[in-house]
């Protein structure tokens, strides 16, 4: 029977949990890569067996691991993301990390897709093993007004991320750049187009802007395309025959607000999806509101959010979860996931109605993804 | 020529830290060294062809500015990973 396993990226290493089907006893694998940062880690869905990694230690270049037998063994990608060499006397860029991953369409086996810190997108058509530079985007890098520089990055550095995949159309990319907005391609790459109308940006004196937007999480559900974000100015849902968003985050509680990281599809109902709201007033501080964590459910496509915080601390609890730090497994009910920026990892097998905490004492978790294994 | 490296490039070389590699550059040793141990070489130099920020060469004990430094039969060269943060 396929075990169900919890992929968990963090500061200093990769850490597996998994369990069967009945999620009821839990083994911890790990770590893997002690000590380096792990941005992103990933099983493929399309073979159950080949896991991603995204790795950089604090004093060596960025690179990608991956792995044919389910974790037990890792190889080092023979090309990883990178740049073209600039032309003798020019200045060129060099990816600092590879923060996103995400397997490619059902149709494209050993298809993989990467995105940087700067933004690039990469592609890999071996199952990671060498990647290329999707020439539609980033040969446009240095001109585009949308890419991030200097003071237009946030903190911790531009990122191209949450790279999805129209599952009706293999050729339809979505990207989310912080900052720059989110941008869609109807052609494998070659060209892109902004996709921010409606979208707030609460730092730009344009309030229609074009792109320059800041999307924190960008989901594309796997069975009917419809599309998601939360976005540093709110969450959204895609009316995607006028390509404009509406602010679903509107009929959140006004003292929670709609500003957060993640962003978590269920993975049948396209109507129904979570959130974790962090603090976005006064100085940002992106912890629980309050110091009170909960996440919050939909099961009307964002028209009315519940509360869900049963068996989550109920106060004094300071952590941040970050883009890639929530995820739903396959199973019936969902199993939800999400790590925190102090080291637990919590779950709720019962769609977000009761959490519990997996582990503690892990490094500050970067990233959390959950499939079941072949 | 000998080299040396840091401890966070043992897992490329079978946890050896003194290892073998020919140039006649640093740029012919970086190459070399790749070829012995696969990957090592993006670890340190990116693709620009600039040294890592946190990684410095040593030429016989003389820091060496970029892979164009020369090498001379019987160099010694060694890498240092300068680790940093918390």
């Amino acid at each position: 029977m396929p075990r169900l396993a919890v992929l968990v990226g963090t500061r200093k290493g990769l850490f597996a949990l998994s369990a069967d089907r009945g999620r009821r006893k839990w083994r911890m694998d790990g770590p893997h890569f002690l000590g380096q940062v792990v941005n992103h880690a990933v099983v493929d869905p399309r073979d159950g067996r080949t896991l991603l990694a995204a790795v950089k230690a604090g004093h060596l270049g960025p690179t990608v691991f991956r792995s044919t037998d389910a974790g037990r063994s890792w190889k080092e990608a023979a090309r990883p993301p990178q740049f073209p060499k600039a032309p003798e006397g020019q200045a060129g860029d060099a990816v600092d990390l590879v923060f996103w991953l995400t397997p490619g369409h059902a149709s494209h086996p050993g298809r993989w897709y990467a995105g940087t810190s700067p933004q690039g997108l990469f592609r890999s058509d071996d199952g990671g093993a060498t990647w290329d530079g999707v020439a539609g985007f980033n040969s446009q890098r240095t001109t585009a007004p949308w890419i991030a520089r200097g003071q237009d990055a946030p903190p911790d550095g531009a990122t191209l991320h949450s790279i999805n995949i129209d599952p009706a159309d293999p050729r339809h990319l979505y990207i989310g750049l912080s900052g720059g907005g989110v941008f869609d391609s109807p052609d494998e790459g070659e060209s892109w187009r902004p996709l921010n109308r409606g979208c707030a940006a609460d730092f730009l004196p344009d309030p229609d802007a074009e792109y320059g937007h800041d999307p924190h999480c960008l989901r594309v559900h796997p069975a009917t395309g419809d599309v998601y974000q939360q976005n540093h100015c709110g969450i959204y849902r895609l009316d995607r025959a006028k390509r404009r968003w509406e602010r679903i985050g509107s009929a959140m509680p006004k003292d929670i607000g709609d500003i957060g990281f993640p962003m978590v599809l269920h993975p049948r109902d396209p109507r129904t999806l979570w959130v974790f709201p962090m603090d976005g007033t006064s100085v940002w501080p992106r912890v629980p509101i309050g110091g009170r964590p909960a996440a919050y459910g939909s099961r009307d496509a964002g028209g009315t959010w519940k509360r869900m915080d049963r068996g989550l601390p109920p106060s004094q609890a300071w952590f941040t979860v970050k883009r890639q730090a929530m995820g739903a497994d396959p199973l019936d009910p969902v199993g939800l996931y999400f790590g925190t920026s102090n080291g637990e990892v919590w779950a709720s097998f019962d769609e977000g109605a009761s959490w519990n905490c997996l582990c503690l004492h892990l490094p500050h978790v970067y990233s959390v993804e959950a499939a079941l294994l072949a | 020529m000998k080299v040396v490296l840091p401890t966070p490039l043992a897992s490329y070389t079978g946890n050896r830290r003194e290892v073998e590699a020919n140039g006649t550059t640093l740029s012919e040793l970086l190459a070399d060294l790749d070829r012995r141990y696969p990957g090592i070489r993006f670890r340190m130099i990116d693709e620009q062809d600039a040294i890592r920020p946190h990684i410095k060469f040593f030429v016989n004990r003389a820091q060496a500015a970029s892979i164009a430094q020369l090498l001379a039969a019987g160099d010694e060269v060694l890498v240092v990973a300068a680790l940093s943060g918390g």
